[in-house]
């Protein structure tokens, strides 16, 4: 495993959050399924991660265990998580509780959900103040009104005493991105935060997010199954899949210059609006694998079009041109260079012809 | 494949001859039903080039209200919900409509009022020549026939205690197609068109992924041959990677079988890809409607404009270059819409008349592409 200890861009300082070979397991009748497997990823202060994979890639649990959020006794953790110099994995109940909120907070899919029902917001952004500070009610009340107006909430005065069924989806995330913020966390994680709103409401949050982000400083993780998403938001991305990263590298490195089959796939899928239609999609062939029995070896593999011998082995995640960008492949760089664009657009190829 | 060299008896050579489609009717099923469908037999002209086609149907002022009632014996309408309010357009035998919009733009009801799901609160819905607004359940279930939808979330949509052969042969059954024999192969044929072996006929949907299960809900939808399917937001519960390989699907099925859709969602690009003809809702009223490309091009109503450039674009230079209009608040309450143009609350362009008049869906410049709006966009804009 690779320590990843490059820092994305002209970020220098330390990491603030560090993940070192995190692996996760629950037990089930079936067996045991290795949700997370061998996950090292490291944050910056001010830096934007963006975590992107298939449902069942363990990019939400692999943020739930740094939060520790997994409280299912069938589950099986290694590996540290370092946050300021403290292994969070090792913690107490009490001592992650406090972490929680005031140094990493995180935001989930549906707001609705996230919300009690049967309290007023505010009241809920108050409990969430008062929790980590000393502060009389007036005062959290007051810090409440202002974070809803802080994430763009019309008439927040008023809107404070509704309650979240009065809030439509958009409106419901951006109080849940208020309470996010009102401990002025160092890190947010935001784990497929518009994937249950519309394209137009989309569009609203993620600009709140990268305003709030270079307002405060804070650090995002940003969780998504959709490439779109990340391109203009992240300064690094990681690409999972079964259970792994195999793929990390700075933004336009992903984009530009992917260099796992995986990516390939995940960029020629898209049906994209800025360029001339193709005739067909380009679609990975086969289903993701059962992390109840991987197959040996890289768990791409089956459904890879380059496999080749190589591949019964596990390829590791390594930075092998050393620039900073690493992949889980066997195939060497001249390849990549060679096969990728044809993997992405195979019209391209069958036009020239 | 499977459907041309179908089995003598309950076999419609359709597929293989697409110009058959007034022959096609009878010999739909074994059982010879001629039903209503056979009397207007249409003649048909539809190849693979999309829209060329006889109108397959019609929506002509379709309304409907929902009623929000109050009280508990005596209920009385104190509101009512405009979820599709006058919406016209026609659809061509052999093309893809696509129908976008935002949630609660009243797409997904607009496809349920044209598959009669629901009773239409005014308008007529004129399918095959045949106006089926007004029809009883009874009469209703040749039209079925012809017309099938795919739902959206194929978790919900296939009953967990029947297995896949099951579901899929219920449609056969309910029509009285063929015999217990011929039932059972056309399952197998459906299970094999759509990408599935025919040996998981026994099995449950649980035991299938979000992908496979979309494709069985694809094979049901297709066992009675139907000329035309609603897929009300198809691949939206689907990943990335098996999203395109049901879009690919749905996309070989037409062209073998001479589909038509109507392919509902709101992702824009999936929209792109499988649309001949592009229709876009805002509450409850189609504002723009366009051949797609034309639409992708040149839109015309700054609701369109404003919905394409609020999609991600997967490419970071691109996606910091180009400004994005982002639409301020949420979409009105259907309850009660805005006065005049629906949009002008959230209207860069809105000017006195937008609030005052309501702008009729008329063509502009190109042939085909009609917008709803007061000030439409420059059509010479670069």
């Amino acid at each position: 495993m690779t320590a990843p200890d490059q820092a994305a861009g002209d970020v220098t300082a330390e990491p603030l959050l560090e993940v070192r070979d995190l692996k996760v397991s629950f037990r089930t009748e079936d067996g045991i399924v290795k949700a997370v497997d061998g996950v090292s990823l490291s944050l910056s202060p001010g830096e934007t991660l963006g975590i992107v994979g298939e449902s069942g890639s363990g990019k939400s649990v692999t943020m739930m265990s740094v939060m520790r959020l997994i409280t299912d006794p069938n589950a099986r953790f290694e590996g540290e998580v370092r946050y300021k110099g403290r292994d969070l994995m090792k913690l107490s109940q009490d001592q992650i509780q406090k972490v929680r909120g005031a140094g990493i907070a995180m935001i989930f899919q549906d707001p609705m959900t996230s919300l009690n029902p049967v309290y007023r917001v505010g009241w809920q952004i108050e409990e969430q103040i008062r929790a980590h500070e000393q502060i009389s009610r007036q005062a959290a009340h007051a810090r409440a009104i202002e974070l809803l107006a802080a994430v763009g909430i019309p008439h927040p005065a008023q809107r404070v005493n509704d309650y979240p069924h009065q809030f439509s989806g958009g409106m419901r995330q951006r109080v849940m991105i208020a309470m996010a913020l009102s401990c002025s966390p160092d890190i947010l994680i935001a784990d497929e935060p518009t994937t249950a709103l519309d394209v137009t409401i989309q569009a609203q949050i993620l600009n709140l997010i990268k305003k709030l982000r270079d307002d405060f400083g804070t650090a995002v993780v940003l969780i998504t199954h959709d490439m779109g998403v990340v391109a203009d938001i992240a300064d690094r991305i990681a690409v999972m899949y079964a259970g792994r990263i195999i793929e990390q590298g700075g933004r336009r490195d992903v984009f530009y210059d992917a260099r796992h089959p995986y990516t390939w796939g995940l960029l020629g899928s898209i049906a994209r609006l800025d360029r001339p239609k193709p005739r067909r999609l380009t679609a990975i062939p086969g289903l993701p694998p059962s992390l109840l029995r991987l197959p040996p070896g890289c768990a791409f593999g089956p459904r890879c079009p380059h496999r080749f011998a190589l591949c019964d082995e596990r390829p590791d995640l390594l930075d092998k041109a050393g620039d900073g960008h690493l992949d889980a492949c066997h195939l060497d760089l001249r390849q990549k260079e060679d096969l990728r664009e044809t993997t992405i657009h195979p019209e391209l190829i069958e036009e020239a012809k | 494949m499977t459907e041309a060299s179908a089995t003598p008896a309950p076999g419609p050579a359709a597929a293989a001859e697409p110009a058959a489609a007034a022959g096609r009717a009878t010999a739909r099923g074994p059982a010879t039903a001629p039903g209503p469908a056979a009397a207007t037999g249409p003649d048909t002209t539809a190849g693979p080039a999309a829209g060329n086609g006889e109108v397959l149907l019609r929506a002509e002022h379709v309304t409907k209200y929902f009623p929000i009632r109050k009280g508990i014996l005596l209920q009385r309408e104190i509101a009512r919900v405009h979820a599709v309010d006058d919406v016209s357009f026609e659809l061509r035998a052999g093309e893809t409509l696509g129908l976008v919009g935002e949630s609660g733009c009243g797409k997904s009801t607009l496809a349920r009022c044209i598959a009669r799901l629901y009773p239409l609160t005014s308008g007529t819905v004129v399918f095959e020549g045949r106006d089926i607004s007004r029809l009883t359940r009874r009469q209703l279930r040749p039209v079925r026939r012809d017309l099938q939808m795919v739902f959206q979330d194929p978790y919900a949509s296939l009953n967990p205690r029947k297995r896949v052969g099951t579901v899929i042969a219920d449609p056969l059954h309910i029509h009285n197609w063929g015999t217990r024999k011929q039932i059972k192969q056309r399952v197998g044929e459906l299970l094999e068109l759509v990408g599935l072996s025919p040996e998981h006929v026994n099995r449950y949907p649980h035991e299938f992924s979000g992908g496979q299960r979309q494709r069985i809900g694809v094979a049901r939808a297709l066992a009675l041959h139907p000329r035309l399917i609603i897929a009300d937001e198809p691949v939206s519960a689907l990943d990335v990677s098996i999203r395109a390989q049901v879009i690919n699907l749905l996309d070989d099925l037409q062209d073998e079988l001479n589909l038509t859709y109507i392919f509902i969602a709101h992702d824009l690009g999936v929209v792109r890809h499988v649309s001949d003809r592009i229709a876009v809702m805002y509450l409850g009223k189609i504002v723009e409607i366009s051949p797609a490309e034309e639409l992708y091009q040149r839109p015309l109503h700054p609701y369109t404009e404003a919905l394409l450039s609020a999609v991600p674009i997967p490419d970071p230079d691109l996606s910091e270059q180009r400004t994005q209009i982002v639409l301020e608040g949420d979409v009105p309450s259907p309850v009660a819409p805005p006065s005049g143009c629906r949009f002008h609350t959230r209207c860069r362009y809105a000017t006195e008349i937008c609030s005052a008049q309501e702008p009729e869906l008329v063509e502009h410049g190109t042939q085909g592409h009609m917008a709803a709006c007061h000030h439409p966009l420059d059509m010479a804009r670069a």
